[in-house]
């Protein structure tokens, strides 16, 4: 892994942009710019980033960056990439960075067409499993019994298995990472960089405004989702399947800490411990946690 | 220049090659889906140069354009009807983005039911998007037109995308004779595309549509109303140009036809105004002074041409191939708009007609055309709004 | 006015977002490793590092949100009230 000093210290993501205090998403998009040493055009669709960026003339990030409509991340991406064939740039990396309704909801379609093609680019989720950017509304991302402003008591359903979604489509490179390890995401990204064809990172983001923690703790949930089993750190070279070190020791279940301990910081979850605690449904996220591993491993090994 | 045999679709696509298109993104509608299918055969046996993506929906292929042209490359697609209105956004989108894209439009009748022929509601409800509209009625002005249009978008003065729009069947899928010219030839007429104000580059990072907040906003949409309005000026030096280059002249912004005499003028968009010819002809023939206006370009509307021919004609026929509903004839009543402030203001009867492909002939025209000299003679407009060949 | 909405990229695109803070990172030198842990993590790259990694808050752009000092493995990083900071009232 990457060391600390090894890293570029030429910042992307500019100080004083908009993004809120503690925001986790910058924190990445940093790394991940680092790692790409600025040869990207930057494709945002409708998610936080559009905002962070700031208000016109100006822009908090130094790349190249083109705003679009929420659910056409993919295809412009697609548009960008054959103009830069036909210009002969064929090392500019395109990446789209978007968030979670942008790609498991109403961009997907755009996605699954991209990869099916082979386009090479790199499309990045960052996840914080919630449509936040309006004011945190549930999206196909959203975790069972979450709180959001459209389900008040608590989400009914899981989320989504985007990953193995994307995996259908055979991507050249496909991770998964987290604003709590940054050293992981940026040698991710610095090996998607060397690779061509259809490649997919997908970034696991706590929020303090949507997820109702403590601005501060950003990393430590992060670092919690991970300890718990919660969310699995692994990396996908055409078929070959690695555990990211982070998470290959959580792969025992008797490693990892309780899911409640993940839980119980954040205010979205709150109903599962006030009035009073809720054994059961605390019960049913600690047995989905060994279900994903389950699907994971059993899709990929 | 060559003369060909093709479809007008088939002509687009070689259209395509001419302008030296260098990213086409595209997906299959009846009856557009030809354009694609010949720009994929052009682009598999190495005579489109360009890139082609595949996309997976009209939605797709619009932003891949934008991303394209967005990225400095000159861009194209083409689409009819529903696949249209799936693009809604992206129209916006690049009108407001002031990207020169060109999109040939296949006009077919909206769903439900389905119904794959020709009416002009999908094109006629995107007039407000931006984008600069044509209505074309034959293979070699279809042909001509696009090669003319990335010259219009791509004019610093406008730098607006264009839309060209050919009826489905009666013309996308009519075999014609057409003029073709190689890409060398065209390259005096139009040079390579080069953004003139931002472009996608790592070199030269610019973000383009983040937030503009309300202390701005109407400023920029105030330039797009600009842009659109100045191709009533630049269009005509375009078309003298083009003419003076290739010999190609297609009526300007309204193809008049027997109009300078003329107290009944039928007024339509696409084969119908073309077909009208022989409407007028003969009625001529019989001593009626009539002629025919095709409105060839739609937006922006070309309000002063309307108004110098409202000056000398006692009354337009205006024909539509579609309905705002509730309101009538889109092209009667932006006529009637246009004559508003004008102190010549002849009777404007509206035809509506040949939805869905329903045949419009020679004999409807005439119809029409003597319906309007009778309320010029009885100095009755009669009925506003008429739905001809309308069944019980 | 630009013909469409393009903007350039700028240090301090929405001002000087230091202005947020409640609280303010003060870093405690002395005991301070040179670890860079806090650059790594600071969201807002506003921690300029010296060659030998001794970092400096950057208090125009800093937002206070307090990860530098949570994730500090020698705990060398205080939140100090910015008005106890700054002398301001």
């Amino acid at each position: 892994m990457v060391a600390i000093r090894e890293m570029p210290m030429k910042e992307y993501v500019l100080k004083g942009n908009a993004a809120c205090a503690g925001c986790m998403d910058t924190l990445s998009l940093r790394h991940a710019l680092k790692a790409l040493e600025g040869d990207v055009i930057q494709v945002v669709p409708a998610c936080c980033t559009s905002v962070i960026q700031s208000l016109w003339p100006k822009s908090g990030l130094g790349v190249p960056v083109l705003n679009t409509a929420f659910m056409a991340a993919a295809a412009t991406a697609s548009g960008v990439r054959a103009a830069l064939k036909v210009k002969g740039r064929d090392d500019t990396q395109v990446m789209v960075w978007a968030g979670d309704g942008g790609t498991f909801d109403i961009g997907i379609q755009a996605l699954s067409g991209a990869f099916e093609r082979r386009t090479d680019f790199l499309y990045v989720c960052y996840n914080n499993q919630v449509y936040s950017n309006t004011g945190t509304q549930r999206s196909g991302a959203t975790p069972l019994y979450a709180q959001t402003t459209t389900t008040w008591y608590g989400k009914t359903e899981p989320e989504k298995m985007l990953d193995l979604v994307v995996a259908a489509h055979e991507p050249a490179y496909q991770a998964t990472a987290n604003a709590a390890y940054p050293r992981d995401l940026y040698d991710k990204f610095r090996r998607a960089r060397e690779i061509h064809g259809p490649k997919f990172i997908h970034i696991f983001i706590p929020c303090p405004q949507a997820w109702n923690y403590p601005v501060e703790k950003g990393v430590e949930v992060g670092k919690l989702a991970v300890e718990t089993g919660y969310w699995i750190l692994w990396e996908r070279i055409g078929d070959e399947f690695r555990l990211s070190p982070q998470s290959k020791r959580y792969q025992d279940p008797s490693k990892r800490k309780p899911i409640e301990e993940f839980l119980k910081l954040q205010g979205r979850f709150s109903r599962l411990f006030k009035p009073k605690k809720d054994e059961k449904k605390i019960a049913e996220l600690q047995a989905y946690v060994q279900h994903r591993w389950d699907i994971l491993l059993r899709t990929f090994t | 220049m060559k003369t060909m045999l093709m479809s007008a679709n088939y002509a687009a696509a070689r259209a395509v090659v001419s302008a030296r298109v260098e990213v086409v993104a595209a997906y299959p509608i009846t009856p557009a889906t030809t354009v694609p299918e010949q720009i994929a055969l052009l682009d598999e046996e190495g005579i489109y140069k360009g890139e082609f993506i595949r996309v997976e929906s009209e939605h797709s292929a619009m932003f891949a354009c934008i991303g394209a042209s967005s990225a400095g490359a000159r861009a194209f697609t083409a689409t009819s009807s529903n696949g249209l209105l799936l693009m809604d956004e992206a129209l916006h989108w690049a009108a407001a983005a002031r990207l020169p894209i060109v999109l040939a439009n296949i006009n077919r009748s909206v769903s439900p039911s389905w119904n794959i022929h020709v009416t002009h509601d999908d094109s006629m409800s995107k007039r407000d998007t931006g984008w600069i509209q044509f209505y074309v009625a034959s293979v070699d002005e279809f042909y001509h037109t696009i090669i003319q249009a990335f010259r219009l978008a791509e004019d610093e003065r406008v730098l607006m995308p264009v839309m060209v729009s050919a009826d489905g069947f009666v013309l996308s899928h009519t075999v014609s004779p057409f003029d073709y010219l190689e890409p060398e030839e065209v390259d005096e007429f139009l040079p390579p595309y080069k953004p003139p104000h931002w472009v996608m580059d790592p070199d030269n990072p610019i973000s383009h549509g983040n937030i503009v907040f309300p202390e701005y906003y109407q400023e920029f949409r105030y330039q797009m109303h600009e842009g659109s309005k100045n191709s009533l000026k630049v269009y005509p030096e375009i078309e003298a140009e083009y003419k003076k280059l290739f010999g190609k002249y297609f009526g300007g912004m309204i193809a008049q036809h027997r109009c300078d005499d003329a107290e009944v003028v039928f007024t339509a968009q696409g084969t119908v105004g073309a077909e009208a010819i022989d409407a007028v002809d003969e009625l001529r023939e019989q001593g009626y002074k009539v002629g025919v206006a095709r409105i060839r370009m739609y937006r922006p509307f070309p309000v002063e041409e309307i108004r110098k021919l409202a000056s000398h004609v006692k009354a337009f026929a205006s024909f539509d191939r579609g309905v705002s509903y509730g309101f009538g004839g889109h092209a009667a009543n932006d006529i009637r708009a246009a004559l508003y402030h004008s102190p010549h203001r002849p009777f404007v009867k509206s035809y509506i007609g040949g939805l869905g492909g329903r045949d419009v002939t020679v004999e409807d025209i005439k119809e029409i055309i003597l319906a309007t000299v009778r309320a010029v003679e009885t100095g009755e407009l009669g009925p506003e709004e008429t739905w001809h060949d309308l069944l019980e | 006015m630009p013909k469409s909405p393009y903007s350039v990229p700028v240090v301090g695109s929405t001002g000087k977002t230091g202005s947020w803070r409640t609280f303010d990172p003060v870093i405690d030198y002395d005991s301070c490793s040179r670890c860079r842990t806090c650059w790594l993590y600071c969201p807002e790259a506003s921690i300029d590092l010296e060659e030998d990694g001794t970092p400096h808050i950057d208090y125009d752009y800093c937002k206070g949100c307090g990860i530098c000092a949570q994730v500090c493995p020698k705990k060398c990083i205080e939140m100090v009230r910015t008005t106890e900071r700054t002398g301001a009232k």
